[in-house]
């Protein structure tokens, strides 16, 4: 058990920022099981605590960029689940006025640049925001979020290494959650941890168990602070796993065929990383038990509001279609 | 006051005078520093505003243009340096699925100020992965615009304009365009992208091109004129947008159009501009429109094939030779 040395209020925090991730995706997993979302759902669930651990270490104006996994990074950084769900659901309330879905979604106003539909299309983003930060004299850092089948594109690559040599203010987050797509991480690389590529860049690797957000919380913390003072990026392996499957309904895709182990499956829910610090914050008497549940009754109704904002906006109007093309 | 400057020196003093104006702006590619970019465009840059705004970059195109993605999205204006347009392919991630869709994507709330120099064309022996013109790659994806100049004069407009506009924008120079000459006002200019450019105006037959192929296109004018036949040059200048008005007005005016490109002839923008001609100008075509292209093989180096592969003077005539003829099946 990780020692807690992080403040009771970041703890919650934590908590409340996971929490938050966890209702909502549940409820985004029904509604595309009912047939009421449009293209693809990619859910966060399991991984909470990577994204929040690392946006709980960042300032508002600081940057990230996403994946297509990417509804717990908007959370994670302050996104508004109202605006998210009617994105989701292709309304023109959304954060993208319906254009953009599931995995374009983009809040600039809290510095989220954008989820990318493309695996490792983000981190190369996510390195000319580090440098416009540079150029402008800020002391913002960049957070590219990819995962582990990111880390065998030429981008991920291109990106460590041009970070790298620019001495730029960015944080690579690895989120490993043993499958890129439907193939295990140890089928796709001969080498069992990502972190150890960071060697190659001359960066510093760090492995972090992903289910732990305080860990995660304190690794990106350093992360930060070394971005943050001009000594340039770090690569932080997370060890995570998705309790979902890649994409929502894919055992349609699947024809219904099985890849993943009940044993791993059991072992998982085990280590639910909101489970586990639920248990931290009742062991160390951070909150009454009644606090946590009424926290997890107005995130519940909040989720339930998003769904109805969603349901009651209208959709784009088909002369919005040209728009927004253009500056 | 007019001069008489290079190509590549009118690109220089737009780059440097756009650096001047705008502390946003920088310079970003490979060899783009102290070797001054393999066609000279950056040379001098480096002295004068120094190794951060004139940033050498590993030789990582989709990574480095990325990277400009994010720096436009967040307050920058980076111009980077593609050496060859052959490696947009290499950078075709960070172009085609970043840049371009990112505006309308966010249902229009970034905007992305970036442009991209590089230089395609053939005729210098350099091969298949050195010699393509890909402007109509550019050209088929919402989002980018693309901007082709053929003088000095619009090339230093033209890419001042690039630099202050708010959208992506490809900018394609042509290798053997550097070394021309053309004259260049000493006072401060932009032209503005989107507004074809009659290079000769003429009433028998329209040229109608872009880029290197307007120099041809020019020649060519001038000997069909000791034939008693009157060519008019329409340079397009840009693809996207495109200056329909131009294009229609022209053939209209002449009834007569061939559209001459370095690019393939395949899928590429005769094919595009034949379109529009015949759903918007019908009535008003004395014969079909032609096309001079490049044939559809990869370029070949050996200098007798390259030749012909690539659209040559003789053949722009022959073609409005053709069009000027009574025979239809001539080619």
């Amino acid at each position: 058990m990780h020692i807690n040395t992080v403040s009771s209020e970041k703890t919650l925090d934590l908590y409340t920022r996971m929490l938050r991730i966890r209702r909502f995706e549940e409820q985004v997993g029904t509604l595309f099981g009912q047939g009421q979302l449009p293209g693809f759902v990619h859910l966060y669930v399991g991984e909470e605590a990577v994204g929040a651990g690392v946006c709980a270490a960042l300032r508002d104006d600081d940057y990230i960029v996403s994946t297509h996994r990417g509804h717990g990074h908007v959370l994670a950084k302050g996104g508004d689940m109202n605006r998210m769900m009617a994105e989701l659901f292709g309304k023109a309330t959304g954060y993208c006025k319906g254009k953009g879905g599931s995995m374009h979604i983009a809040d600039f106003s809290i510095g989220m640049l954008g989820a990318c539909g493309i695996v490792g299309g983000g981190l190369p983003v996510a390195v000319g925001a580090g440098l416009s930060a540079w150029y402008r004299g800020t002391d913002q850092v960049s957070v590219s979020f990819f995962g582990d089948g990111a880390a065998n594109e030429g981008s991920f690559h291109e990106s460590l290494n041009m970070a790298s040599a620019m001495k730029l203010p960015v944080i690579f987050v690895c989120e490993n959650n043993q499958y890129g797509e439907f193939t295990p991480a140890i089928k796709a690389m001969n080498i069992r941890d990502i972190a150890d590529r960071a060697a190659g860049y001359g960066i510093p690797g760090v492995i972090v168990d992903g289910t732990d957000a305080l860990a995660m919380y304190e690794a990106a913390e350093a992360a930060v602070a070394r971005a943050r003072s001009g000594q340039g990026p770090t690569l932080i392996e997370a060890k995570t796993h998705r309790k979902g499957g890649h994409a929502e309904g894919e055992k349609a895709f699947l024809g219904g065929g099985e890849y993943r182990l009940p044993e791993e499956l059991m072992a998982m829910e085990a280590n639910d990383p909101i489970a586990k610090l639920h248990r931290i914050v009742m062991t160390s008497n951070l909150v009454a038990s009644d606090d946590l549940e009424e926290l997890d009754q107005q995130i519940t109704q909040a989720v339930v509001d998003a769904v109805a904002f969603a349901r009651s906006s209208p959709d784009p109007a088909l002369e919005s279609l040209y728009e927004d093309m253009w500056a | 006051m007019m001069r008489e400057i290079y190509y590549n020196q009118a690109l220089r003093e737009a780059l440097h005078e756009e650096m001047n104006r705008d502390p946003c702006v920088f310079v970003m590619g490979e060899d783009i520093g102290l070797y001054g970019g393999v066609f000279k465009v950056t040379e001098g840059l480096l002295a004068a505003f120094g190794p951060q705004r004139v940033r050498e970059t590993p030789i990582s195109e989709n990574g480095f243009v990325g990277a400009a993605v994010g720096a436009s999205m967040t307050g920058m204006r980076p111009v980077v340096e593609l050496m060859f347009a052959d490696f947009a392919y290499v950078a075709a991630d960070s172009i085609f699925n970043q840049a371009a869709k990112m505006r309308s994507m966010s249902g229009g709330r970034v905007t992305v100020p970036l442009v991209i120099r590089t230089q395609q064309g053939g005729g210098r022996g350099n091969g298949a992965q050195h010699s393509q013109s890909l402007e109509a790659m550019f050209a088929h994806i919402p989002g980018i615009k693309v901007v082709l100049p053929s003088t000095p004069y619009d090339a230093k407009g033209l890419l001042k304009s690039a630099i202050r506009d708010e959208n992506p924008v490809v900018f394609i120079e042509h290798k053997l365009l550097y070394s021309t000459r053309g004259l260049v006002p000493d006072d401060e200019y932009t032209l503005p992208i989107g507004q074809a450019d009659i290079k000769r105006p003429g009433s028998d037959v329209t040229i109608i091109t872009y880029s290197r192929c307007v120099l041809q296109a020019l020649a060519v004018a001038t000997q069909l004129a000791e034939e008693g036949i009157d060519v008019e040059v329409l340079d397009l200048r840009s693809l996207v947008p495109l200056d329909r008005n131009s294009v229609l007005a022209s053939a209209r005016k002449t009834g007569r159009v061939v559209v001459v490109h370095e690019a393939h002839r395949f899928c590429g923008v005769g094919a595009e501009i034949a379109a529009l001609i015949q759903e918007e100008a019908w009535d008003e075509l004395h014969a079909p429109v032609r096309r001079v292209t490049a044939k559809d093989v990869p370029i070949p180096v050996a200098p007798s094939l390259e030749q012909a592969v690539l659209p040559q003077e003789h053949d722009i005539m022959a073609a409005v030779r053709c069009l000027m003829s009574d025979n239809k099946n001539c080619s």
